[in-house]
């Protein structure tokens, strides 16, 4: 139903694009990718949601729980392709004041350069 | 008085079934002719709304989701046989105090659903809880 579709390192950002429902288990899934690029030394990353239309808030607390180990490494998550209510649910919660929401995926890279 | 046409949901305690209940809600939007950003809203607060109560109320039961359409307004009644909730209990979460402290990270579906619904009210005592939202109707441009 959600998984994390694609990983790449573009100019040493890791990019991680998803499909499906963001919830508990796909947070978890990007969650346990982040630690594993954060243990090979990588702090920045991108978080494409182009393919996941829909969120729940305890997906959106394991964002949570990302920014604050990457912000322990000097480090940075940024989002692209946002769903409008995705952003609008981001931006309730607050979370967009911890992170960059850009609008495509080369918008962010180039942000990130 | 006509009866208010209502659809209802009858939903287990299962894994992702919020989603059926937001398959419902857009078939219902769409009826209305609400906007897609409206229809999105109420998706969005009816899945807090479902894990709400699938989580908090502990009920092993079912949950009842009620579809109120009028003309003006949806009321969606999402009703939970579960053991309730104190309402003096809930703080309103802020970012600011979840980052970087101990506080957990989770706590924000009532926050939203007033956020992303037009009101909201609850009746909750230890045989179960009742939460009523309601989105107004706007014109379409």
């Amino acid at each position: 139903m959600s998984k994390i579709i694609e990983t790449n390192l573009i100019n040493n950002v890791v990019v991680i694009k998803t499909e499906g429902y963001l919830n508990n288990d796909l947070g978890e899934e990007i969650e346990k990718i982040t630690k594993k690029y954060i243990e090979t030394g990588n702090k920045v990353f991108l978080i494409n949601l182009k393919d996941s239309k829909i969120v729940n808030s305890i997906g959106a607390s394991i964002l949570i729980e990302i920014i604050e180990q990457l912000q322990d490494i000097d480090g940075e998550l940024v989002l692209c392709e946002l769903a409008p209510i995705i952003e609008k649910t981001f931006k309730i919660m607050g979370l967009t004041k911890y992170c960059s929401v850009y609008g495509t995926q080369d918008e962010a890279i180039k942000g990130l350069a | 008085m006509s009866k208010v046409p209502t659809v209802e949901l009858k939903l287990p305690i299962l894994k992702n079934m919020e989603l059926v209940a937001t398959q419902t809600s857009e078939v219902v939007s769409k009826h209305m002719d609400l906007s897609e950003e409206q229809s999105d809203e109420i998706s969005m607060a009816l899945i807090e709304a479902c894990i709400n109560a699938f989580e908090h109320s502990e009920t092993k039961n079912e949950i009842y989701i009620h579809f109120m359409i009028s003309d003006n307004e949806l009321t969606i009644k999402v009703i939970d046989k579960g053991k309730g909730f104190d309402a003096s209990k809930i703080k309103i979460p802020e970012i600011e105090n979840k980052i970087n402290t101990k506080e957990r990270k989770r706590g924000w579906g009532l926050m939203l659903i007033k956020e992303l619904m037009d009101s909201v009210d609850f009746e909750s005592d230890h045989t179960g809880t009742t939460l009523t939202m309601v989105k107004k109707k706007t014109n379409n441009e």
